[in-house]
């Protein structure tokens, strides 16, 4: 999304993703590194620690136990409701981003099991139209949510959201209140709802499901927050400091418990899950 | 309709009024000339009215001279009693809070409010609330719950406020708790759009059982302009981008989105407030008595499942 553009503000780069080559470049530290030993080691650059981007899949195997997760997503795809057009129509960036993703959608909802308890995970996937919360997500995040309270299992989400799906215009901000609706059930329920903010969780993806998280960890790099620095350029014209929205600004202001690195995120959810479970149940 | 058109219909409204003057005058008889200029006059404006672009709404809605939800209180809820605070980090006068007494019963008012001068505005922040905004109204939604008082919203805000201090004090932590209050409450909700329904900032208060909208308001998830920068990455496009968004009340209700659409007299709500208000304060009373009909647990499922239900999509052909 252009609002991530600015070079600063880059705390993750979106590598390239199809270059089947053995070596990639770094973009942060410009070594030539394995390929392979960056995919090993959670996408994160092996020479300098920078944190390359994760695909929707990639990040769930990172965080769970090995083959333990079956992708139950609803099997839909987006309307088109306003007939959006732009510089191309709605319908040919959802293909485009279907085939860019191999996804249905900006997100997986999957059955996993993180060190042997069973939850339910939502896991978003940036490179679909920069994770945009549209009609889509937001159902496959209620019925995530759903399926956690029909299971009796923790519901974990993992958010990578530029905000809401421009596209679908009010139907895209009426998702976050569809998801809060639901996320009020799971409160009901007391089934612990933990969020899991990773680079970037901003917009109306922030300003609803993602905060409402009972239990809130940043990965190390997220960018986290309301409005981007374009729109405050644009609106206010106020300076920022260069942690601005960083996630050690929003552990500082209290908008999140924990950060956690990348290749620690899964020992952080396994730790909170414990409290969670009863052991004499 | 332009905006030159809409200083013409003013000019010939002005020339009428000098020449009701004249009229009032010794020896001399306009009143051939004052009919019909008024007839010229209504004429123009029901032309130019009729095919409003959805450009010319965001205008409207947005007009210096709209009623604010504050002109909208004082002429509906005439014993209006504000509260002020979040009892956390401050008060925020781009969002008032308040309980009034609506056809013999007391209620919860939250509203955005817009300043009318500069002075105003340096204030009010343009109806931009920031996160003391929310969380004020956020303790005025639990003080309604706690008493029964159903809760009203006004909404009229370009989104919240956003800048350094809104990030540090979670301005989005504090609209998701907003709409998490409002999907508990079991008092009956009713939010009405009256001009301007910007983003994240005005659904946070707009989550409601009923959601209305005055004729020419506009309910958006991005400013036309912001629209236009993002996706045509060209500033000038907004009236295309406000077309697309499909962000009027009529689209909305033909969308099925919002309840109802309330008329504004000819020319806009600025023309005639008090009838406006009227027509407004009518609608929040019936919509409000169709509710405290309903059982409260029956209510807020109703609610909840309004909110679940909204999204289209379609199901994935087998194979593909």
């Amino acid at each position: 999304m252009p609002i991530f553009r600015e070079r600063e503000y880059l705390r993750v780069n979106l590598g390239e993703q199809r270059d089947e080559s053995l070596w990639m470049q770094c973009k942060a530290c410009g070594e030539l590194v394995f390929r392979r030993r960056v995919r090993e080691n959670n996408n994160i650059c092996p020479s300098c620690g920078e944190y390359f981007f994760l695909t929707a899949t990639e990040r769930l195997e990172s965080l769970i136990d090995a083959h333990s997760f079956e992708d139950i997503s609803r099997p839909i795809v987006a309307d088109d409701p306003l007939g959006f057009h732009d510089t191309k129509p709605y319908a040919q960036r959802i293909t485009e981003a279907q085939e860019k993703t191999g996804l249905p959608g900006a997100i997986i909802i999957a059955t996993a099991r993180i060190a042997e308890v069973p939850v339910i995970m939502g896991v978003m996937d940036f490179r679909f139209i920069g994770g945009s919360m549209g009609a889509v997500m937001g159902e496959q995040i209620c019925y995530g949510m759903e399926e956690a309270v029909r299971r009796r299992r923790p519901f974990i989400l993992v958010t990578s959201s530029g905000g809401a799906r421009i596209q679908e215009g009010m139907f895209s901000l009426l998702q976050m209140a569809k998801t809060s609706s639901v996320r009020s059930r799971l409160a009901d329920e007391r089934l612990p709802f933990v969020s899991v903010m990773t680079y970037p969780t901003t917009g109306g993806v922030q300003a609803s499901i993602a905060s409402l998280g009972d239990i809130i960890v940043a990965e190390k790099g997220a960018v986290i927050g309301f409005a981007g620095r374009r729109v405050i350029r644009s609106t206010i014209a106020e300076e920022l400091p260069g942690n601005y929205q960083t996630d050690s600004f929003a552990l500082e202001h209290g908008l999140i418990d924990r950060v956690a690195a990348r290749e620690s995120l899964r020992d952080e959810l396994a730790s909170i899950l414990r409290f969670f479970h009863d052991d004499h149940e | 309709m332009t905006m030159s058109d809409e200083r013409t219909l003013d000019l010939l409204e002005a020339k009428i009024a000098e020449l009701r003057e004249l009229d009032k005058l010794d020896g001399m008889d306009l009143t051939a000339e004052i009919e019909r200029l008024e007839g010229k006059l209504q004429s123009l404006r029901i032309d130019h009215y009729a095919e409003l672009s959805d450009w010319d709404r965001v205008k409207l809605a947005r007009h210096a001279k709209r009623p604010t939800a504050l002109d909208f209180i004082q002429r509906m809820l005439p014993d209006f009693f504000e509260l002020h605070g979040d009892r956390l980090a401050g008060d925020d006068p781009a969002l008032v809070a308040g309980l009034a007494r609506l056809e013999g019963r007391s209620v919860a008012v939250l509203a955005h409010q817009k300043g009318r001068t500069t002075d105003e505005n340096k204030e009010r922040l343009f109806g931009m609330a920031r996160p003391q905004g929310y969380r004020k109204a956020r303790r005025v939604m639990r003080l309604a719950e706690r008493f029964g008082f159903p809760l009203v919203s006004l909404i009229d805000t370009p989104g919240a406020y956003p800048g350094l201090e809104s990030e540090s004090l979670n301005i989005g932590g504090a609209i998701a708790e907003c709409l998490e209050t409002m999907m508990a409450l079991s008092v009956p909700t009713v939010a009405a759009v009256i001009g301007e329904g910007g983003s994240g900032g005005a659904i946070a208060i707009a989550a409601a059982d009923r959601v209305l909208m005055l004729e020419n308001a506009i309910y958006t998830v991005i400013s036309p302009e912001g629209a236009a920068a993002v996706l045509w990455k060209d500033r000038d496009r907004v009236r295309e981008a406000a077309q697309a968004l499909g962000l009027t009340a009529p689209r909305l209700a033909e969308l099925g989105l919002i309840d109802e659409v309330i008329p504004e007299p000819l020319g806009g709500a600025h023309k005639e407030p008090d009838t406006t208000a009227d027509a407004l304060r009518n609608a929040l009373s019936r919509h409000l008595e169709e509710l405290s009909k309903q059982d409260p647990e029956a209510r807020r499922e109703t609610r909840r499942q309004r909110y679940r239900d909204i999204g289209r999509f379609h199901t994935l052909a087998e194979g593909s």
